[in-house]
């Protein structure tokens, strides 16, 4: 069973706002979600591997070279900013004043 | 001749004999959609423009008399998390409500290359979470067979449009079962392609060692024909490769065939376990040897899936944050964001649904400092468990059969408010993805109205085995 201070602490580190009525909803369903995988504490894993991925492919790498620049693309993507000034992304200030 | 019902084989015959063109063929279907489409919900957004404008160009090429490849003129319709540049693109999510892909997914283009009919984008659960097509932000999509219930998940928009005769066949991604269950749920044909084999560039990505594009079609060689243009090697794709075997041509009675007994587990439909009995039997009347196999590790399956996928959820959704495009409380009339931080959590909060915000919870939390080793570290080296109990299989034999589902399309509503119970109709698919293996469902017969989906599953890239396997079952099951 996690707790309300868990619950609260895990969204604000994946920067989810939730409310109070949520807090308590989310406690309940992960809890139990939680205690199926469980399950998984009943395996014996000693000396085995991990496998984050099924084929055996490592350090794909390319050139490291510059492609030419699609001016289309580019002003399609800033068309998608929610807030801009010029062709510039605007976000809310970081510092205090 | 009703040109809505031919198959991708049929309808290219057509074509190339003149007997109609590729623009009444598109024509057929757009106004098929229009027609049948308001009861099913099948389809997000049309694209009638551009399949208009691609069934011209196909048709210039046939009056030119170019040679035609196998896809050209052909309608389509795509899963909406594979992006089509100009065209919104959603991946049934209100975060991604307005937004348009700026490129084409490599799957695109290459479809493009060989002159498929784009007719539009189908609905999905939200981000590819369900396995019933209900956590679109938009609305349900309802079963053709039974419109009380759902077409399956999280392709159910797909697998109902090709199962309405509304598209000659669809795209969708498959990350624990999402091409397969809701083909068997609709009556279709579904692939989920080899981990590699399928270029993953322009998918919204959901879990990446898990996701794979795949054809959903009404025919098994519609399904190989589908692979055979989309699969291959792609340099924006790392995680691809060219396919290194093609396939081992075999006679049925030198078959040797795997029934793993997990898969037949308590809770299983008794009408469904005949069903698939049946099919296993007519298999073996054709001479094929019939085993019963253990797979030991499959009652960890979901439990291991149910810890690997949130936590690549978590991490590939922190992407959408309300800054770069999507929906955003910027953009607001009243000013509702004190600081940079109230922007990605009210952004967040308004524009992920309730199954994208439990999952990116529960990965956030699986991957947190205390808890990485006893959840993820512990899931992943189950997860190879999983693989090698296959392997060890697939030394034994060429093919395993099982259900798809253990139970039939459900109603609408009925599991909806226990994610537990949603997640447990993906029992008998997971396994598949964790151990990157391909998986055809094929329609082995119904109980009532409602049909019922065998899977074979195969070794790694054998994926032409399975469509003569598959293909000789159809004859067989006719």
């Amino acid at each position: 069973m996690i707790n309300k201070e868990e619950v609260k602490h895990i969204a604000k580190l994946a920067r989810l706002g939730l409310t109070e009525p949520e807090i308590e909803k989310f406690q309940k369903e992960l809890s139990s979600i939680l205690d199926y995988i469980e399950k998984l504490k009943g395996v014996d894993i000693k000396n085995v591997e991990p496998t984050s991925h099924t084929l055996k492919i490592e350090n794909v790498s390319r050139e490291d070279v510059v492609k030419k620049l699609d001016i289309e693309k580019v002003k399609k993507l800033i068309k998608a900013f929610p807030e801009r000034k010029n062709t510039f992304l605007k976000v809310k200030s970081i510092f205090r004043n | 001749m009703k040109l809505c019902e031919l198959t991708i084989k049929q309808a290219h015959l057509g074509l190339k004999n003149q007997e109609f063109s590729a623009k009444e063929l598109t024509k057929a279907f757009l106004s098929e959609i229009s027609l049948k489409d308001k009861k099913i919900s099948s389809f997000l957004t049309q694209t009638k423009d551009l399949a208009l404008s691609q069934a011209e160009k196909v048709d210039e090429l046939i009056s030119r008399g170019k040679e035609l490849p196998n896809l050209a003129g052909i309608p389509l319709a795509l899963k909406d998390n594979i992006l089509v540049k100009d065209v919104k693109c959603t991946a049934g999510s209100k975060i991604l409500e307005n937004y348009i892909a700026i490129y084409d997914a490599t799957v695109i283009k290459k479809l493009k290359e060989r002159g498929a009919v784009i007719l539009g984008k189908t609905n999905m659960d939200e981000f590819a979470m369900g396995s019933s097509t209900e956590n679109s932000a938009f609305f349900p999509t309802k079963n053709p067979h039974d419109l009380t219930r759902v077409p399956g998940g999280s392709s159910g928009g797909s697998a109902a449009a090709v199962a309405a005769n509304l598209c000659c066949y669809a795209l969708g991604s498959d990350t624990g079962g999402s091409i397969r269950q809701p083909a068997s749920f609709c009556g279709v044909v579904g692939l989920k392609t080899t981990y590699g084999a399928v270029s993953r560039y322009g998918l919204i990505a959901m879990a990446s060692s898990l996701d794979q594009i795949g054809p959903i079609t009404k025919t098994v060689e519609d399904a190989k024909i589908v692979f055979d243009a989309i699969s291959g090697k792609d340099p924006l794709d790392s995680t691809s490769v060219e396919k290194k075997v093609s396939t081992f041509g075999f006679q049925p009675s030198a078959l040797r065939i795997g029934v793993p007994k997990e898969y037949f587990i308590e809770g299983i439909d008794p009408e469904i376990e005949k069903l698939i009995k049946e099919a296993i039997k007519k298999i073996e009347d054709l001479g094929a040897k019939i085993f019963e196999v253990s797979l030991p590790h499959t009652k960890y399956a979901l439990s291991t899936y149910y810890m690997v996928m949130p936590s690549e959820v978590s991490a590939n959704l922190a992407r959408f944050d309300g800054i770069k495009y999507g929906y955003s409380i910027t953009k607001s009339k009243e000013p509702r964001a004190k600081n940079l931080l109230d922007v990605y959590l009210k952004s967040r909060e308004e524009g992920f649904g309730n199954e994208v915000r439990r999952r990116i919870m529960l990965g956030t939390y699986a991957l947190s400092a205390g808890y990485y080793e006893a959840y993820y570290l512990r899931a992943q080296k189950v997860r190879t468990l999983i693989k090698e109990d296959f392997d060890k299989a697939f030394e034994k034999v060429d093919f395993l059969l099982t259900p798809v589902s253990p139970v039939l399309p459900f109603k609408i509503g009925e599991r909806i408010k226990d994610p537990l119970s949603m997640y447990l109709a993906d029992i008998l698919t997971v396994s598949v993805n964790l151990a990157g293996l391909p998986a055809l469902a094929i329609p082995c017969g119904k109980v009532g109205k409602l049909p019922v989906g065998l899977q074979i599953i195969g070794k790694p890239f054998y994926e032409d085995s399975l469509f003569q396997l598959g293909q000789i079952f159809e004859e067989i099951n006719e």
